[in-house]
């Protein structure tokens, strides 16, 4: 089995292959180069890494002044700094005039492990999801992740990219192509639909298998991009199997179990069990310990799906 | 010091400011709401910015990578931008009394993706400096030593926004020279003077404190400011903040220095006060262009 990778660990590197081949990327960051990765963009090209210091708000509208002189612009930081503390920043300004800058903060979701409730950002996708004219895309290893920052820098106007901490086995190898708009079906199955998005799709997987064990066959779908969401798709699956569960490293409000609630309930209501953090804050912890204590982990996946199909 | 717009240049940007402090009045009354007090206070930067040839910015140009860029951070002040767009020809006069209706460009505050000449929208205070230090940057960062200049209308009840300050410490340790800043003081905010609501002195003392050069100025004499503009532009050292001393209201007899005008509309009377107040400034701008 190939080596375990973080999501992050694609940002710095994919920002420096994208300056290779021509593409005029700058990337702004908020004293934490080092553990978004960005820092290995500053190493290439010193003068395309911006650290403006402790200071996210400024981050955000410097990226956007860059963007209307013609960079694509990335913005870095930790998810709940690098969102929640500049929402303002991203609706007016970046949003509002829809300006080409991609917001990919790292550190999302609570596999960001023992930092705490206070940095481990579940809210971050409802936040970014409801904003006109913004894209959010959540891979769920380092391979999809190169190819959501390349989507993302190939798309004129406003991204969003959420990157993780935690080093995650590896779902994509390099042949997998992603599109804006369109999910991935990981695992063909006909008794109940899992939607999983980031570190929740390999959990999902695991599911599915013990789910298989149990004699319950589990179609495994990556959401990948949650704006624009994969209706056909969604529906599809829905209406072979007849019961959808979603799971993602996020609040079960504004995140991806809402945007597919949303899908099923104006084209084919099905009946559903949002996976996810149930309207709590994360807490300290190992991202496999947190996984456990908030239900999140395969084992709790596989529980859920067989009772909603009530086996 | 010599000027660097001949006095004939002067009358002309006064008659220009007149007839913008007309529109500006106009505009809003039939609007039936919006900001004359900040508006009015601005106007004879606004109109020395465009008016003057010292920035490079005009309705032929908008598209040119290589132009100069203004940004009204104070996005409230829309209709001073919107009628010194009129001035430079982007928009026609008449189109100012769509301000704040229905599917108008000339938005309640000013929308980049509506309006050309509008660089970035803006209306949410303290983001205007951020977002021009990365302008100037990256304009820095294409071209050089020949990179475009960005400027900025920032209030002074704005500078209380935090990110001001993060802007201005960016600004001064990237050293970005192609920056000029120019301050809207008229110690007036909404809730009250400044002084009384949240003191933003000595001005003059922090900007200096942040490293940036500072020029102050007498916001309404249109010589003064556009020297200052030219002294802005032309200084390389770094970050230039004008700090420009206005009254707010400024023109209208009534509004002058009233924190009630920060954002209302005047009635029908007060509405025809204040334009045969500035119709009679026109007259006599005209007259002393025409002397």
């Amino acid at each position: 089995m190939a080596e375990k990778k973080a999501t992050r660990a694609a940002y710095g590197e994919t920002l420096v292959e994208l300056v290779n081949e021509g593409v005029d990327v700058v990337a702004v960051d908020a004293d934490l180069t080092g553990s978004t990765t960005t820092k290995v963009l500053g190493q290439e090209y010193p003068n395309r890494l911006i650290n403006v210091g402790i200071a996210e708000q400024n981050m955000i509208d410097v990226a956007a002044g860059l963007s209307l002189t013609g960079k694509v612009a990335f913005t870095g930081s930790f998810a709940v700094f690098g969102t929640g503390r500049v929402y303002d920043q991203i609706r007016n300004t970046v949003c509002y005039s829809k300006l080409n800058v991609k917001i990919a903060p790292t550190h999302a979701g609570i596999s960001v492990g023992p930092d705490g409730g206070s940095h481990q950002m579940v809210e971050d996708i409802s936040l970014m999801r409801t904003l006109p004219n913004m894209r959010v895309l959540v891979p769920s290893d380092y391979m999809s992740a190169k190819q959501a920052i390349r989507i993302a820098a190939a798309a004129d106007g406003p991204f969003y990219v959420r990157l993780g901490r935690a080093k995650l086995p590896q779902v994509y190898g390099p042949d997998d192509i992603f599109e804006l708009g369109c999910a991935k079906v990981l695992n063909e199955g006909s008794d109940v639909t899992i939607i999983a998005c980031g570190a929740e799709v390999n959990e999902s997987l695991e599911a599915a298998k013990l789910l298989a064990s149990q004699g319950i066959s589990a179609e495994v779908i990556d959401a990948f991009c949650i704006k624009p969401l994969d209706a056909e798709t969604i529906i599809k699956s829905a209406e072979k199997t007849g019961a959808v569960i979603t799971a993602e490293e996020h609040s079960i409000y504004g995140g991806l179990g809402s945007a597919v609630a949303e899908v099923l309930g104006e084209n084919l209501p099905t009946k559903m069990v949002r996976i996810g953090m149930q309207d709590t804050f994360g807490t300290s912890g190992s991202a496999d310990e947190l996984f456990k204590e908030f239900g999140i982990d395969a084992e709790s996946i596989a529980k859920a799906a067989a009772k909603l199909i009530g086996k | 010091m010599a000027s660097c717009v001949t006095p004939d240049g002067i009358k002309k940007i006064a008659y220009s400011a007149s007839v913008m402090r007309y529109d500006i009045v106009d505009m809003i009354s039939k609007a039936g709401s919006g900001h004359p007090g900040g508006s009015l206070s601005a106007t004879d930067i606004v109109a020395s910015l465009y008016l003057s040839g010292i920035m490079n910015c005009n309705k032929d140009n908008l598209d040119d990578p290589r132009r100069d860029r203004f940004v009204l951070s104070k996005g409230h002040a829309a209709p001073v931008l919107y009628a010194v767009l009129a001035q430079i020809g982007v928009i026609d006069r008449e189109e100012l009394g769509t301000l704040r209706q229905l599917h108008s460009r000339l938005q309640g505050h000013p929308d980049h993706l509506k309006l050309p000449g509008v660089e970035v929208s803006t209306g949410s205070l303290g983001q205007g400096l951020s977002i021009s230090a990365g302008m100037a940057l990256g304009l820095k960062m294409s071209y050089g030593s020949e990179a475009p200049t960005v400027f900025t209308l920032i209030g002074d009840g704005e500078s209380q926004e935090g990110q001001v300050w993060e802007a201005a410490e960016f600004a001064n340790h990237y050293g970005i020279a192609n920056l000029v800043a120019i301050l809207d003081y008229n110690n007036l905010q909404i809730d009250g003077h400044c002084s009384d609501v949240m003191d933003v002195s000595p001005v003059t003392k922090r900007w200096e404190a942040f490293g940036w050069h500072v020029i102050e100025v007498d916001g309404h004499d249109i010589e003064a400011v556009c020297n200052a503009l030219q002294e802005a532009k032309d200084y390389q050292d770094g970050p230039v903040m004008i700090v420009a001393k206005t009254i707010k209201g400024k023109g209208v007899s009534f509004m002058e220095d009233q924190a009630g005008w920060h954002g209302k509309a005047p009635d029908a009377d007060q509405t025809k006060q204040a334009l045969e107040e500035l119709k009679a400034t026109i007259a006599a701008a005209r007259e002393e262009m025409e002397a």
